[in-house]
């Protein structure tokens, strides 16, 4: 009977076992496969220039995350916090035993578009390889002859990451790759014009807006690489912050704004509609103020082409009734009454701030924000325009977060985004309770 | 034995204002620039951040942002007879310390010289007959023209955004400026501020008197502003904390706000702080500053070698250097020869509340340092001084500074002075009561001087700069002149009762009581080696790699604020280094 039984059972053991043998197989090659970077013979024959390496490197914001603070430039140590805990950038300096020196053109564009190091180990996404694989061959080669020649060479070995074992073991990141990465290199879309193609192959490859402003799904992946749905760039929020809607909203995204000021904004950080807060500052002051105009005038173009993000979002119609209001000394709300005694000075009781100077409030897209994390991460901590070559002041806002708790700070931002006609959600207590922790945890961290 | 630096092309001693200025000049020329400065390092936000900074017992009363008097000070004695005492409590002057200097708690009131002032003795002279220059007093020219400093005046405006409106430009007399302005190459960067109540009764009495009012110059922004170095200002919103205090708006011109930021930037500049300069080095010669010597933060002797030496420090370390370094020969009294220490002089403030009825409200608790309505139809020699009897004139104003309660509200004569008698004249007269003032000139006199005091001697070791000062005659009768005025313009305004203090003949120098931080001389610049210290380009006479800046090197006082003339000296000076010295080092001036 038993045998029997056996006997009727056996072709599912099989193929049970089979099944399983099937996905270790398919695993162990997904885990194994190196991939192939199919690099074509012309390159080969190209001179390398690194002079124009060097201006990849500032579209690819190399140096900021590959530099820890007072640390040697490109030689790595930067924590970036992940969910599952921190992880260091590398030393990309040309020492050949700690850093890249030793590193072919095929090692670096399979780092770079595929995120396997000559190893054969996984880099964690933090590194945007999920961008970079949209770079040209030439770019690519570029960048290595730059980083390979002109950086000074540092011995100092790059640090392990606080993940805790299991998540610590890097072949699953073969699995994520498999599922979410795209390496295919950017596809020029013939129906549109070389500006606008210039810019979505910044965008959405050196410049990688994406690794912040494009939401994530369960796997922390993207939901949008390559910018085909209304997702891409709709905004999300991160590390203590959000990241506003780069799509073309007229409330949250950058509906109302004109080609030029998305261009004044990346090169000074910050325009006639709004000041860039949280580590936009850092993009600014590292990568875009020293792009081209031509090029910022390409993300620019590209960026006012994006439609709508789809979903309620905040709206903005400007009326004057809250200014005649406090005018008039009958503004009695709570937020209202925090509003004139610590915002007006600056902001004014317009809410229009003053030009290029202090922020607007009225219509400014980061208060506008569905998330309201970026607006309350600055009345909490306080917030400085990056100074640039071209603005060097770096306009200063102290934080408040001291003075005022979460009930007075929710009442303010909420009088924020619901005066001088925006029309965004309230901000609770409770929102701010936990943005108050979370911005002492990644403060912790630095 | 002292710790010896790796040497720079130029040290800086002090980075407020002037340092500011030459170290940004000159690292912009190339050079390797080091700055040394004896305090903190300060910027807008954290250290002038809205709310704290705006604390009146912290800074108005506890003088958060000015020099600490326990560690190093000045002695004070009113002749050379008396025994000097150290000034231990800040009261008639106020100086400043740390990165940005007095250029962070002053007000703003930002005006140039009147050209006469520059060759005081000649003009009176010329006008009156050597015989009206009363014994004792040591007028003397100050080398340089008015015409030769005009581009940096006008630099030194742009830098800090200054608001206000021309009266004359290249000779065209402007409506709404003011009439007796010396030639200005072009308009203010910035328009005037608003005025507010005290200002704008001022202007109008003062006019149906037949004077001439006009927009005080103000450092306090009233556009948002983009000066040439890129840095930018912030409009002033009348928050009525400016003097004594940090701005938290952007809005008043510091280094800070002017200056710093485009400086930090320069790769071959760098600043150390907590670095008391002791003396200047020179060679064994005595001609050639090798540099200075400081003590840092750990009480570590640090030897810095330069190629040149700039004194920027306030005027009263700037004259200490000089006397503690031996470089040049130090003023004796008795026979008048020397020069270091010579034609110390100050400035005189009559100040007098207006009390107005309850239908005028002044709202003093708002306020701009420099905002304010002036008159100059007694400044200088604009008016007739032959039937006066007095040198020197000055310029009367209402300003509306802000005021608060600890600051001191004032009251009418006879109010009580505590209890709810007090209280109640308080909120009876707070909102309705406004201030003007005058502002004069002190001369320079044989018996008022700077030297070393041979008895109190600093935390360090130093022997403290002893201050030898008093009004004189013709001082105290100017300022009578003056009291009259502000009298009959008070009356003019309205005002139902006046109190405040006007100098008499009579009085003695109260250093208990704020007058003016505008010390001046002591390090004079001038045309004569005999009677100066620096030349025309401010660079020493006897050692040509030091150059020494600030309000020491006036040939006598001037009614103005002085920090408009300050600034502009520096400007020039690093002008003619960058055009002349550096091609070619050595006296820029043959003696």
């Amino acid at each position: 009977m038993s045998t029997q039984r056996r006997a009727v059972r056996r072709p599912w053991v099989i193929a049970t076992l089979a099944l399983i043998a099937l996905v270790i197989a398919a695993v162990v090659a997904i885990v194994a496969h190196r991939p192939d970077i199919a690099l074509p013979p012309t390159l080969a024959q190209r001179q390398p220039d690194a002079a124009r390496g060097a201006y990849v490197a500032v579209l690819g914001d190399c140096a900021f995350c590959h530099t820890k603070g007072g640390g040697q430039p490109f030689a790595g140590g930067l924590k970036l916090s992940t969910p599952i805990g921190a992880v260091y950038s590398s030393n990309i300096t040309p020492d050949p035993e700690t850093g890249i020196g030793n590193y072919s053109l095929e090692d670096f564009v399979r780092v770079m578009r595929f995120g396997v190091r000559p190893d054969g180990a996984r880099l964690y996404p933090a590194m945007p390889y999920t961008a970079y694989a949209r770079a040209t061959d030439q770019d690519l080669q570029d960048l290595l002859a730059y980083l390979q020649s002109r950086v000074a060479p540092v011995h100092e070995a790059s640090r392990t990451t606080d993940i805790p074992w299991p998540l610590n073991l890097r072949w699953p990141l073969a699995l994520w790759n498999a599922e979410f990465h795209d390496p295919s290199r950017f596809k020029t879309d013939t129906s549109k014009d070389d500006q606008w193609n210039r810019g979505a192959y910044l965008v959405e490859g050196l410049a990688h807006c994406g690794t912040c402003h494009t939401p994530r799904g369960l796997f922390f992946e993207e939901k949008d690489v390559r910018g085909v749905t209304n997702l891409y760039l709709s905004g999300t929020k991160l590390d203590g912050g959000s990241p506003i809607n780069l799509r073309g909203n007229e409330g949250d995204g950058l509906g109302r704004w004109s080609a030029g000021a998305i261009a004044s904004l990346l090169q000074s950080g910050r325009n006639e509609q709004s000041a860039v807060t949280g580590s936009m500052a850092d993009v600014v002051r590292h990568s875009t103020q020293y792009m081209t105009e031509h090029d910022v005038a390409a993300i620019a173009a590209y960026l006012k082409s994006l439609s709508p993000a789809p979903g309620e979002r905040a709206r903005f119609a400007a009326n004057d009734t809250t200014t005649r209001t406090v005018m008039a000394g009958t503004e009695r709300s709570p937020g209202g009454r925090i509003y004139m005694d610590s915002c007006a000075a600056c902001h004014r009781l317009s809410g229009g701030g003053e030009s290029l100077t202090f922020p607007t409030l009225a219509g400014n897209s980061t208060v506008l924000n569905s998330d309201p994390s970026s607006l309350v991460a600055v009345i909490l901590n306080g917030a400085r325009i990056p100074a640039t070559d071209a603005t060097p002041t770096g306009l200063a806002m102290p934080g408040f977060g001291w003075r005022y708790d979460d009930i007075d700070i929710a009442a303010l931002a909420t009088f924020i985004r619901t005066s001088w006609g925006n029309d965004a959600t309230p901000v609770s207590a409770r929102q701010v309770s936990q943005l108050r922790h979370e911005l002492s945890l990644s403060r912790a961290d630095r | 034995m002292a710790t010896v630096s790796k040497p720079v092309d130029v040290v800086i001693v002090g980075f407020g204002w002037t340092g500011a200025i030459m170290a940004i000049e000159l690292a912009q020329a190339g050079l390797n620039v080091l700055a040394l400065e004896r305090g903190e390092d300060a910027a807008t936000v954290p250290n002038w951040a809205y709310p704290k900074v705006v604390d009146e017992i912290a800074q108005s009363a506890r003088n958060g942002l000015l020099q600490n008097l326990s560690k190093t000070t000045v002695t004070i004695r009113h002749g050379k007879n008396e025994r000097a005492v150290p000034y231990r409590q800040i009261g008639s002057f106020k100086p400043g310390t740390g990165v940005g200097g007095a250029g962070i708690h002053w007000s703003g009131v930002h005006s140039r010289v009147m050209p006469q002032e520059l060759r005081l003795k000649s003009h009176i002279t010329e006008r009156y007959g050597a015989h009206f220059i009363p014994a004792g007093m040591t007028l003397q020219d100050w080398g340089v023209s008015f015409a030769e400093l005009e581009p940096y005046f006008d630099r030194f405006e742009a830098v800090c955004g200054t608001s206000g409106k021309a009266g004359n430009i290249q000779g065209r007399m402007l409506e709404g400026g003011n009439p007796f302005e010396a030639p200005r190459s072009r308009e203010f960067p910035l328009p005037p501020l608003t005025d507010p109540p005290t200002s704008a009764l001022f202007a109008k009495a003062t006019n149906e008197l037949g004077y001439h009012p006009y927009p005080l110059p103000a450092a306090n922004a009233s556009r948002p502003y983009t000066n040439p170095y890129g840095c930018q200002l912030g409009p002033c919103n009348f928050c009525g904390f400016c003097s004594d205090y940090g701005c938290i708006n952007y809005s008043k011109a510091s280094p800070q706000t002017t200056i710093l930021p485009a400086l930090y930037r320069l790769p071959n500049f760098a600043l150390r702080t907590h670095a008391h300069v002791l003396k200047v080095n020179t060679d064994n010669t005595g001609k050639v500053a090798t540099g200075v010597t400081y003590v840092d933060a750990e009480g570590r002797e640090v030897e810095q070698p330069a190629s040149m030496v700039i004194l920027a420090a306030f005027h009263l370390h700037n004259v200490r250097l000089m006397l503690s370094s031996g470089i040049g020969k130090p003023y004796d009294p008795d026979t008048g020869e020397g020069t270091v220490g010579r034609n110390f002089c100050y400035q005189l403030l009559n100040s007098v509340n207006l009390f107005f009825d309850q239908s005028v409200y002044i709202n003093q608790f708002m306020g701009a340092g420099g905002v304010g309505q002036a008159i100059e139809d007694f400044y200088a020699d604009n008016f007739d001084h032959g039937p006066q009897g007095f040198i020197g004139g000055g310029v009367i104003w209402g300003r509306q500074t802000g005021n608060g309660p600890v600051r001191g509200i004032p009251l009418p004569p006879g109010s009580p002075s505590w209890g709810s008698g007090w209280k109640a004249a308080v909120k009876e007269n707070f909102l309705h009561a406004g201030r003007i003032e005058a502002q004069m000139s002190n001369m320079a006199y044989r018996g008022c001087f700077l030297d070393l005091d041979p008895t109190y001697r600093d935390a360090y070791g130093t022997p403290l700069l002893r201050m030898t000062l008093n009004w004189q005659d013709n001082d105290l009768r100017m300022s009578e002149f003056f009291g009259e005025r502000l009298s009959q313009i008070g009356k003019a305004m309205g005002a139902k009762s006046m109190s405040g203090r006007v100098l008499k003949r009579g009085d003695n120098w109260d250093t208990r009581a704020y007058q003016s931080t505008h010390i001046n001389g002591g390090t004079a610049m001038g045309a004569d080696p005999k009677t100066s210290v620096v030349n025309k380009y401010l660079q020493s006479w006897d050692a040509s790699n030091l150059f020494v800046l600030g309000a020491n090197v006036f040939a006598h006082g001037i009614g103005y604020n002085p920090t408009g003339l300050v600034g502009a000296l520096a400007y020039w000076s690093a002008a003619n280094i960058r055009s002349a010295y550096l091609k070619s080092p050595g006296p820029l001036v043959h003696a």
